[in-house]
């Protein structure tokens, strides 16, 4: 299969008192049609700015500084202001993690939808308006004729999220960035979207990338997965090799903490520590400072990509004098 | 939504009447009919001629209805005040409501274009600087607008007529007739000074509003859609900002009528704060209370015209 | 009590105030923080906000005597402040230009030729003088208006925001109607019915700014009532007025604090269009801005009178709004916008 999306060496970077800091840092990910990539880390690891960069809405002052991104075979950081604006919204698509406040208070969502779709499409009002209403029905919103006119305070969370969601698929986009997009809402809720993001995903074979911490959401939608930790991909892989046989132990940490799988009556595994701000991240392994197996060039060394099952790697020291996984 | 506009005039009307409750305080209780007196007539004014004055204006009742149920000032107070029969004037015994009709024109003349003037030169300059957000013309914009706002406007009165029409003799300096073809001529330079020195304040007003609308989500969500820079600012942002921008304008209602004091005094236009200034300056308290309540009215009116047209902008008041 | 002994009195309790918020700045994390990014970024305009403070202390200690009785006999028998004593003797008899030899009019020779360096104005006093005495007069407006207003303002907000029910409507009534008479009508009002000194137009202004800052204490009370520590507090039983100073009010300081900085810069504004309107306070540069309207139209005009003294209530406006703003990002981005 070709690839959607290829990303390499995506740097991002936002002043500092001391200089620029790269929040997302030498990140190169690549997403294959029809195919969903999750990009997994807690809150701060520079997930949300990588799905940014790629749509290039970085907020100010922070800025793409180095890197490719090759959407169809165009690098985006190459277009002009007006051919990127085609591009959002027509060929990449986003859904964020607030549908509270993410649609236009002042704005019917009907509208709101026709105006994504006649944006990028030469289409009467009329024929906008029916699409939209053909794909609320698609998203499942009860009495999509009613809620055509409602504003957005009208609709709960979840309904909301559905909005969104039509909006981003409106124009049948190549790739979906979904950036956390059931964090906000209630648990039966989530079931729902996501149920509902799997079967617009087979039914368009639009990508998705997956922006996530819930690797219980990961497990439910992703083919792939990429573990990002500090402004670094850590772990890529599978979604196979890297839940079932992670290498990284920043993952091995992640995986240890779902609830979940915690013995019964036995105290919760968790990651010491937190994840350090930009401006003390350690010049080796980003993880150094919490890794329960450091060992000698953790803290002074990067460490190189480690090549494991075929398609999965792993950044890591302890990784690479074990490739065979031995522990 | 009727149930909203009924019950926010109602409250309107409260106030309309605590309004008249304090100017009752303050100019009857505060300032007795005695003190008003012997300010019109001089501190060693006869007990006889300090009466006769009062029983001559109509001040001669007792202040309280608890003192004189059927015929006591209050109770004067409310219907004059609410039925707009204003009295006579303190000062020259002209009928007040008479002066306030020839002022509501001249005054109208000038406010009329400056609200507009102001409104929209302060919107088009805060979206230019909001859109430079982040950059060198922003932050000597902000520079400019906080020079502006510390510059008393008695300091650009006069500057503005020693300059424009002393030195430069481009319009004349004060004066007013109302001859349409010349009209202007009297009113440009005012309109010209009241706009500077209003646009500091309201383009940092606006600014702020702006910028803190277009940190928003959905300007994000319009982004991530495609939509260009303008088209996200006259769509989404304008019709957001509308609220406090709303709130802001109706606070300059009053002086539509009113009439800026300074400039209708400094630039002789008679309007009604012409009147107002000479109301202070020759002691005329009845005209004064007159205009302070008229002020007020104003005020509540477009007060309750802001929660409505609230109302239409915010769907979310709409439907509450 | 005579007046230069209250001022004097008043320039103790102000130096007082000082050491006490600087003691109390040095251990409080917060504040000190706050002070420090407030000098990083404003270094400039706090100087210059200090310089005026300093002349206007300077212009408040006062004592009798000392003063060689020679030609003013009732001159002699008054306070003289510091300032006063640095301007003994400047004297002149009528206008004259900045630095000039002679007056401005006529042509006489100047008693003290060369030393006005802003000319002196129609009593022939020196225009420094002047306008450095403006600068007491005007922190003594701000001053002495938020010490009415800032009280007020505090325990009307706080209480109704807090005890809410029948309390906050009546208090929410009293602002919605003050708040609905334009702020200059209501200040000629009060101001006319009192009677026009210094005090009724600090208290005309205290009047009308207290309603601003009521309403956002209020509101920001109403929002703290809630938070989850002051409920515990209440839960664990501890008493009402308690809770309010321990937990209510520090957390409003702030508020108070850029509320006043930014008000005040409006007060001297306000004071000046009182000075014009002829109900202004005695000795403000309004005051002296006002007399420049005939000087303009003398032929040739006297310039240096309003230079001098619209300067000066730029220079310190300037100071205080680049002061406030800066504190205002400092200490609360968001609760407080530009007061419509």
């Amino acid at each position: 299969m070709s690839a959607v999306l290829e990303v390499e060496g995506l740097v991002t970077g936002f002043p500092s008192a001391d200089g620029r800091v790269p929040v997302v840092d030498d990140v190169s990910l690549g997403i294959d049609a029809g195919e969903v990539l999750a990009l997994v880390g807690e809150s701060g690891c520079g997930k949300s700015m990588t799905a940014l960069s790629v749509m290039r809405l970085v907020p100010k002052p922070g800025r793409i500084e180095a890197g490719r991104i090759v959407l169809a075979g165009r690098d985006l950081r190459e277009l002009d202001v007006l051919e990127m604006r085609r591009v959002r919204g027509h060929e990449v698509s986003m859904i964020f993690q607030e549908p509270m406040t993410s649609l236009n208070p002042v704005v019917r969502v009907g509208d709101q939808v026709v105006e994504a779709i006649r944006l990028h499409e030469d289409v009467s009002q009329a024929a906008a308006r029916a699409r939209t209403l053909e794909l609320f029905g698609q998203v499942r919103i009860p009495d999509p004729e009613a809620r055509l006119d409602a504003y957005p305070h009208q609709l709960s969370g979840g309904l909301k999220q559905r909005v969104m969601i039509a909006m981003a698929l409106s124009t049948r986009p190549r790739l979906l960035i979904a950036d956390e997009p059931t964090t906000a809402l209630d648990v039966t809720i989530q079931a729902q979207i996501l149920e509902l993001l799997r079967e617009l995903q087979r039914q368009s074979g639009s990508a998705i990338l997956l922006i996530t911490h819930d690797l219980g959401v990961v497990n439910e939608l992703s083919d792939r997965v990429a573990v990002m930790y500090a402004g670094k991909i850590v772990e890529q892989g599978s979604r196979r090799d890297v839940l079932g046989a992670p290498r990284h132990p920043y993952t091995r940490g992640l995986l240890r903490s779902i609830p979940a799988r915690a013995e019964p009556g036995a105290p919760l595994a968790e990651i010491p520590g937190v994840v350090p701000p930009p401006s003390e991240w350690p010049a080796g392994c980003r993880f150094a400072t919490r890794c329960p197996v450091r060992f000698e060039p953790c803290r002074d060394q990067l460490p190189d990509a480690t090549a494991l099952n075929p398609g999965h790697t792993a950044w890591c020291h302890d990784a690479a004098r074990d490739p065979e996984g031995g522990s | 939504m009727l149930a909203y506009v009924l019950r926010r005039a109602a409250y309107g009307v409260l106030v309309v009447l605590g309004v008249l409750l304090l100017l009752f305080v303050l100019f009857f209780q505060i300032a007795s009919p005695d003190d008003v007196a012997r300010r019109a007539l001089g501190e060693k004014a006869l007990p006889e001629v300090i009466e006769q004055w009062k029983a001559n204006h109509g001040y001669d009742r007792p202040l309280w209805p608890w003192q004189d149920f059927s015929n006591n000032m209050l109770f004067e107070h409310y219907r004059s005040m609410l039925t707009f029969d204003f009295g006579r004037s303190d000062a020259d015994d002209v009928v007040i409501t008479e002066r306030l009709r020839q002022g509501v024109g001249p005054s109208l003349a000038l406010t009329l274009p400056l609200f507009v003037a102001g409104i929209s030169v302060g919107i088009v300059l805060s979206l230019f600087v909001a859109f430079f957000r982040e950059t060198y013309i922003d932050r000597v914009g902000v520079w400019l607008c906080v020079l502006g706002m510390s510059v008393s406007i008695l300091l650009y009165i006069m500057g503005g007529q020693l300059v424009i029409a002393q030195w430069l003799r481009w319009f004349p300096i004060s004066g007013f007739d109302p001859d349409p073809s010349v009209v202007g001529r009297f009113l440009a330079l005012p309109l010209v000074i009241a706009v500077l020195s209003g646009v500091g304040g309201d383009v940092r007003f606006y600014r702020t509003v702006f910028l803190e609308e277009t940190n928003r989500d959905y300007v994000r969500t319009a982004r991530a859609k495609g939509a260009g820079e303008i088209r996200i600012m006259a769509r989404h942002v304008l019709r957001n900002a509308l609220i406090p921008i709303l709130t802001r304008v109706v606070v300059a209602i009053p002086f539509l009528f009113m009439g800026s004091l300074l400039l209708e005094s400094f630039f002789g236009i008679p309007g009604l704060g012409s009147i107002t200034v000479d109301a202070i300056n020759g002691n005329d308290f009845s005209t004064l209370r007159t205009m302070v309540f008229i002020g007020a009215l104003l005020f509540i009116v477009g007060q309750i015209a802001t929660d409505v047209s609230y109302a239409l902008v915010d769907p979310r008041v709409r439907f509450s | 009590m005579e007046p230069h002994v209250i001022s004097n009195v008043v320039v103790v309790l102000v130096l007082l105030a000082g050491f006490g918020i600087a003691a109390f700045v040095r251990r409080n994390r917060m504040w000190n923080d706050a002070l420090r990014e407030l000098w990083r970024r404003r270094p400039v305009a706090i100087v210059v906000v200090a310089i005026y403070a300093g002349v206007a202390l300077l212009d408040s200690a006062a004592w009798m005597g000392g003063v060689e009785s020679g030609e003013d006999v009732v001159a002699a028998h008054e306070a003289k402040s510091v300032l006063d004593r640095l301007f003994l003797g400047t004297q002149e008899k009528s206008y004259s230009a900045p630095f000039a030899d002679a007056e401005f009019y006529g042509g006489a020779d100047l008693a003290h030729p060369g030393s006005h360096p802003f000319g002196t104005d129609i009593l022939g006093r020196d225009v420094l003088y002047l306008t450095l005495k403006g600068a007491r007069v005007a922190l003594l407006i701000g001053g002495l208006t938020s010490l009415i207003a800032i009280p007020l303002a505090l325990l009307l907000g706080v209480s109704a925001g807090y005890f809410g029910g029948r309390l906050d409507d009546a208090v929410f009534f009293l602002i919605s109607t003050l708040a609905s008479i334009p702020g200059l009508l209501l200040l000629i009002a009060l101001i006319m019915v009192m009677g026009q000194s210094t005090f009724s137009v600090c208290i005309a202004l205290g009047v009308t700014s207290w309603v601003g800052l009521s309403r956002v204490t209020r509101g920001e009370t109403l929002k703290l009532r809630e938070l989850d520590y002051v409920k515990a507090a209440r839960a664990l039983g501890v008493s009402q007025l308690r809770i309010l100073v321990r937990h209510i009010l520090p957390n409003l300081m702030h508020l108070v604090i850029i509320t006043f900085v930014l008000m005040f810069s409006g007060l001297v504004l306000s004071e000046a269009i009182l000075s014009w309107l002829g109900i202004g306070v005695d000795g403000s540069w309004g005051q002296m801005i006002d007399q420049a309207r005939d000087e303009l139209t003398r032929s040739p005009i006297i310039w240096w009178n309003i230079l001098a003294s619209g300067t000066a209530l730029f220079g310190l406006l300037l100071a205080v709004n680049f002061v406030g703003d800066a504190l205002r990002d400092i200490l609360d981005p968001r609760t407080l916008r530009d007061q419509p």
